[in-house]
């Protein structure tokens, strides 16, 4: 790619927060039609960077630059009339009105006495649609559109205004393959006019695929930049946490016990249908597959929160009914949630009432809470764990993801459960803390428990799991024995490519 | 610890704001008419406030697990004019347990729309006021209540009696306090109270029983509101049938008072105590100053609003809010 | 999501089936339990509904679009107490003892600015505290209240002006004047809400403050045009109601709140913003009003009256949560 004038620079930009330098000095440039990769392990400054660009934040120090001129932006608006726009990665759409009104949310052409401009609204609408080539209609109201759908209403959103730079965080989070070759088709669109696009992801497959370049920010630092096609994955990563990390996996010869979870025939509804396996002590089932293929629905019915259709679930050989998570607990099972915020911890509560929450009713001395066993409990934890805070008394909405998520963790294992089901362990989570809790993972199992993974990261489930089950569209495709399993057959099962369904 | 900020200052001086500001209350009312701080009268007021504090301890429970409750005002009507009522009917040992009954099934109705049909506890408990004035009115005929022996009953004990020189009502205030400050700080069932209202979700992904936790607490506030009617119903021997009216303002706004957050987590029982004397004496000062009833309306519209808005402000860092 | 549009088709549908079957419930329990002798569905009668339906409806209409924009106000009882003690209290006035006549429209204004001033004080407290809408307004709930003690003690305020009374007991086209005013109100505020920026805003606000205010809504200003929307609203309806009574009492327009919030949610609109119609207000107004006549044709008393209600949201709220439920979908949380 010849060197042209790029679309978009960034000169030594620092901001700071009380405490925190979250940008210090970063320095990238965006050239018209290329995809520029942003990578960084959470708190790298990634999403402040955004912010900054998006007009949301001003930088403390330093320029941006768009097309040779120094331009400052003090609100979302300005940074879009600049021709900067940002897709985020959790929409901002109001889904009870139509898709024409969310394109052109706050700014609905107008007539007179405040009137809105309706044949105008409707006109430019179905331009920009026609252009995205999409399959609904102006007049739809968003809350009716699929999430894909829902997503190409905010990058026509963003198209209302010329662009000079799109910038994309996470977008195929939520995606199917097949919606994620559309995405990928507009943004070759994007790049064919001139564009030049910033595209965030975590997702190493997605980036070697489709970007030119890869910008590496660690610690609010600018680590450099890279053309794709002339590096790889462990470069890449060195950069991002500064060492090499091992991708194998951790194998710690143990045995496996007897079966302490299985499960026939289990359905509920669309959510899942006709799904089968087992887990033995010691071992480690991951569960692989994308978003809505049925995982998380699963983990709810045996967690108690999900009645289901059809189908039986034995513990330790004995048919059993869960009726509530309470009930799951009795009988032996926990389960770390998917959201680790909202459904696993009170942020309000310190960390040592966080960890005893489920076993409240017994830690008790008389009628009162016997606070010097409860203070035992997390002292255990914290230390086998490591987990870190200044002390008990904390409060849990203060700690890091990686040490939240091991307060979430500590309550389960205090617990003693036979079956421990863990959903998306490291989502949202940097690098060291993810490899530690891969380690804990392959601990746990040694020590004799049965774990359930469920994770949407091939190389997270590769390295902790035993046995993977892949799941597509709520069906079991096909259950993988370790020595089996590779990534390309892994990613035709979930892709729902395969033939018959293959028994586990 | 770090060194203090301006921000830990302004933190510090919003949290403590409240007491700050009733410190220098206390000293202009004081000024303003020395009867303020005449021994009689700080005790009197100590034993007014004892009939909305009982009250506000049990709406402390529901706020505390993220609910509201606005119907306490006319189910404190309705206890007063049904122990009355039954007084005459049924002698005053039969009148009070079953006062207690009627007035906790309420409550339990309550509970059960709030927490097992999971409606909005604001619109059902306004619905409520209104339903329960009605059936108060209803019950009552429209007439006012009386017993008529006033001399020979020992029912007024409670509202009117004297054990070692501490009046009956502040006793029973300060026992109630006492055993609920127990209960919501020391058990288990405390905590699952501020476990459901600071993250529901999380505490039902915790194993505990989030509908049975919320019901427990209506349960609870409409047993403190019985006893409140019980303690009204004792002083004045007799009542109209809007005694209540407008005390869940009241209750409230000693609730916020003492620093709960009316989004639920957090809160104790102590604050509410604090709470519900500071408004307490500053309607008390109001009244010696020569300034009539209604003008404690709009004192206690400002200071509603004047806490809130200082423990939102310490919450977010900033004194205004950042909406364009 | 089909269900999506089918439910809110249901609920939609559902007020106007619900006003017929009242109809007909009263018609025929009326003929066993009325003392009166007339039917229950004569013209007059129903004329008479429109016009009892003002006073709520008026207000209903700003409430639909304060609760559409995710917010709530529980002070407009207390607005329309205040309000109708300026408009009679002000005709009095030395000041104004020269006009004759000419007072009315005089008053008029002077009361519908009060309303509107104390709606904007409610939204600028919004606004620039943070404070949620519903404390805001549960504060001054109680603070305009007590201005409206302060200005006369617990005395009733009255004056009589003949004019006007004739005027507020005019039918004009066979309608009361007061019948004029909920219609002309109602399709303002209709079009306000459908048709123009300001409207559609107060949807999107609702729906998804973040994103409203990332494409660069100002909320905080529209929140506070609302506010001194429905306190105008309720403000003309204390004008259109005390024009013809002539005599206001203190505790007035109690519980106003709860049976315009009623008629709001009975009509559909949600607690949590971001939907409603002002149709569909229109039709829990009247549904609201039906009931209170039906229930004293046949010879209830108003204490039932006030239960009946209360126990009416609380089955409506329910009714909400079913139609809302996705069935299997759901988590047991």
């Amino acid at each position: 790619m010849s060197q042209q004038q790029p679309v978009l620079r960034l000169e030594n930009i620092v901001k700071t927060f009380p405490g925190v330098r979250a940008l210090d000095g970063v320095s990238f440039d965006v050239q018209p039609g290329e995809v520029h990769a942003l990578m960084g392990e959470n708190g790298a400054g990634k999403s402040t960077l955004m912010k900054v660009l998006g007009g949301i934040y001003q930088p403390d120090e330093g320029q941006i630059i768009v097309n040779e001129q120094p331009v400052n932006m003090t609100t979302p608006l300005e940074a879009k009339d600049h021709g900067i726009l940002f897709i985020h990665q959790e929409l901002s759409l109001a889904t009870e009105l139509s898709v024409a009104e969310n394109i052109f949310l706050g700014e609905l052409p107008r007539k007179s006495f405040g009137r809105v401009d309706w044949t105008k609204l409707y006109a430019q609408t179905d331009e920009i649609l026609s252009m995205l080539k999409v399959g609904f209609n102006a007049r739809t109201r968003v809350g009716e559109l699929s999430i894909a759908n829902q997503q190409m209403v905010e990058i026509a959103r963003a198209l209302t205004h010329d662009a000079r730079a799109v910038i994309f965080d996470e977008p195929t989070a939520s995606l199917t393959d097949a919606e994620k070759v559309v995405l990928f088709d507009v943004i070759k669109d994007l790049t064919d006019n001139g564009v030049g696009i910033v595209y965030i992801s975590h997702r190493m497959e997605e980036i070697f695929h489709m970007t030119d370049r890869i910008s590496v920010l660690r610690d609010g630092q600018y680590r450099g930049t890279v053309e794709t096609a002339k590096t790889n994955e462990e470069d890449v990563t060195q950069l991002m946490i500064g060492r090499k990390l091992d991708l194998s996996r951790e194998a710690l010869a143990h045995e496996f016990g007897e079966t302490a979870l299985e499960v026939r025939g289990l359905s509920c509804g669309n959510l899942y249908q006709d799904v089968s396996f087992h887990v033995r002590r010691g071992e480690v089932l991951g569960f692989y597959g994308l978003v809505g293929a049925g995982r998380t629905e699963i983990a709810e019915t045996l967690f108690g929160l999900r009645d289901q259709s059809a189908g039986e679930i034995l513990l330790n050989g004995a048919p059993v009914t869960i009726n509530s998570p309470a009930d799951a607990i009795a009988k032996g099972i926990s389960l770390v949630p998917e959201d680790r915020k909202g459904q696993g911890l009170v942020l309000g509560m310190n960390c040592r009432d966080n960890i005893t929450l489920p076993q409240i009713d017994k830690l008790t001395s008389g009628p009162f809470v016997d606070q010097g066993a409860e203070i035992k409990i997390f002292d255990k934890y914290k230390d086998s764990l490591d987990i870190r805070t200044p002390g008990w008394r904390q409060t849990v909405g203060n700690l890091s993801g990686g040490n939240q998520q091991k307060i979430v963790i500590g309550k389960w294992l205090s617990m003693h459960p036979d079956v421990l089901i863990v959903d998306e362990p490291t989502r949202g989570i940097d690098v060291g803390s993810k490899s530690e809790i891969h380690k804990l993972i392959r601990e746990l199992a040694a020590q004799g428990y049965a774990v359930i993974v469920i994770s949407s990261e091939m190389p997270e489930v590769l390295r902790v799991s035993d046995r993977i089950v892949a799941m597509y569209s709520g069906r079991i495709m096909r259950t993988f024995g370790s020595d089996e399993v590779t990534e390309d057959n892994l990613i035709q099962a979930i892709s729902g490519l395969e033939g018959a369904q293959v028994a586990s | 610890m770090a060194g203090l900020t301006k921000k830990d200052l302004g933190q510090l001086f919003a949290r403590q704001g409240i007491l700050i500001a009733f410190v220098v209350f206390m000293i202009g009312f004081s000024i303003a008419n020395t009867r303020f701080i005449d021994p009689d009268n700080i005790m009197g007021v100590i034993r007014s406030s004892a009939i909305l504090g009982v009250m506000a301890l049990g709406v402390t429970f529901v706020v505390i697990s993220g609910n509201l409750d606005l119907s306490v005002g006319s189910m404190m009507s309705f206890s007063t004019i049904v122990v009355l009522d039954l007084h005459d009917k049924i002698g005053v040992s039969m009148a009070i347990p079953t006062m207690f009954v009627m007035t906790m099934a309420l409550g339990a109705f309550i509970g059960f729309l709030v927490a097992y049909l999971k409606l909005n506890s604001l619109i059902v408990t306004l619905g409520m006021l209104s339903a329960i004035h009605g059936l108060t009115l209803t019950y009552s005929g429209g007439k006012n209540m009386d017993i008529a022996d006033k001399e020979g009953t020992w029912f007024k004990v409670f509202g009117q009696g004297d054990v070692m020189g501490l009046p009956v009502p502040i006793i029973i205030f300060v026992v109630l306090a006492a055993a609920l400050g127990l209960l919501l700080a020391k058990t288990p069932f405390g905590r699952s109270v501020y476990a459901v209202g600071g993250n529901g979700v999380a505490a039902t992904f915790s194993g505990l029983h989030r509908p049975r936790v919320v019901f427990i607490c209506y349960i609870i506030s409409s047993f403190c509101v019985a006893t409140a009617g019980l303690l009204q119903a004792s002083r004045s021997l007799g009542s109209q049938n809007t005694v209540g009216q407008g005390l869940e303002l009241e209750v409230l706004a000693a609730v916020i008072l003492g620093g709960a957050s009316l989004l639920g987590g957090s809160g104790t029982v102590f604050k509410t105590v604090i709470g519900v004397l500071i408004l307490g004496f500053i309607q008390n000062g109001l009244l010696l100053v020569g300034l009539q009833f209604y003008v404690q309306y709009v004192v206690t519209w400002v200071i509603i609003i004047l806490a809130v808005w200082l423990d939102i402000a310490a919450k977010r860092g900033k004194l205004w809010s950042p909406i364009a | 999501m089909k269900s999506g549009t089918l439910s809110t088709l249901l609920s939609r549908g559902a007020i106007w089936g619900f006003i017929v079957l009242e109809l007909i419930f009263f018609t025929v329990a009326g003929e066993f339990f009325s003392l009166s002798e007339k039917a229950f569905m004569d013209v007059d009668n129903m004329l008479l509904l429109f016009k009892q339906s003002a006073p709520i409806g008026i207000i209903a209409m700003g409430m639909t679009i304060i609760m559409v924009n995710g917010n709530i106000d529980l002070s407009v009882g207390a607005i329309y107490a205040l309000c109708a003690i300026v408009l009679l209290d002000s005709m009095t006035w030395p000041m104004f003892a020269g006009l004759g006549d000419m007072v009315i429209p005089v008053s008029w204004v002077l009361a519908l600015i009060v309303g509107a001033a104390l709606g904007a004080l409610n939204g600028f407290i919004v606004w620039k505290t943070g404070v949620d809408a519903f404390i805001v307004t549960l504060g001054s709930m109680l603070g305009y209240r007590g201005l409206v003690f302060m200005y006369n003690g617990e005395q009733p305020t009255s004056h009589l002006n003949w004019t006007l009374v004739d005027f507020a007991e005019a039918q004009f086209l066979g309608l009361h004047t007061a019948t004029w005013f909920l219609l002309v109100v109602t399709l303002i505020i209709w079009f306000i809400m459908n048709k123009t920026v300001h409207g559609r805003n107060a949807y999107a606000i609702g729906d998804n403050k973040t994103a409203a205010v990332n494409a660069g809504i100002r909320v905080g200003p529209h929140m506070m045009i609302n506010f001194m929307i429905i306190g105008f609203l309720a403000a003309l309806s204390a004008v259109v109601f005390y024009s013809e009574s002539g005599s206001v009492n203190p505790n007035d327009g109690e519980l106003y709140e709860l049976w315009v919030i009623t008629a709001v949610v009975l009509g559909g609109t949600k607690l949590t913003g971001g939907a409603g119609s002002i149709i569909s207000t229109f039709g829990g107004v009247l549904a609201i009003q039906l009931l209170r006549k039906g229930l004293s044709h046949i010879g209830a008393d108003t204490e039932t009256v006030n239960l009946v209600i209360g126990l009416i949201l609380i089955a409506v709220l329910f009714l909400d949560r079913q139609l809302n439920i996705k069935g299997k979908e759901e988590l047991k949380v």
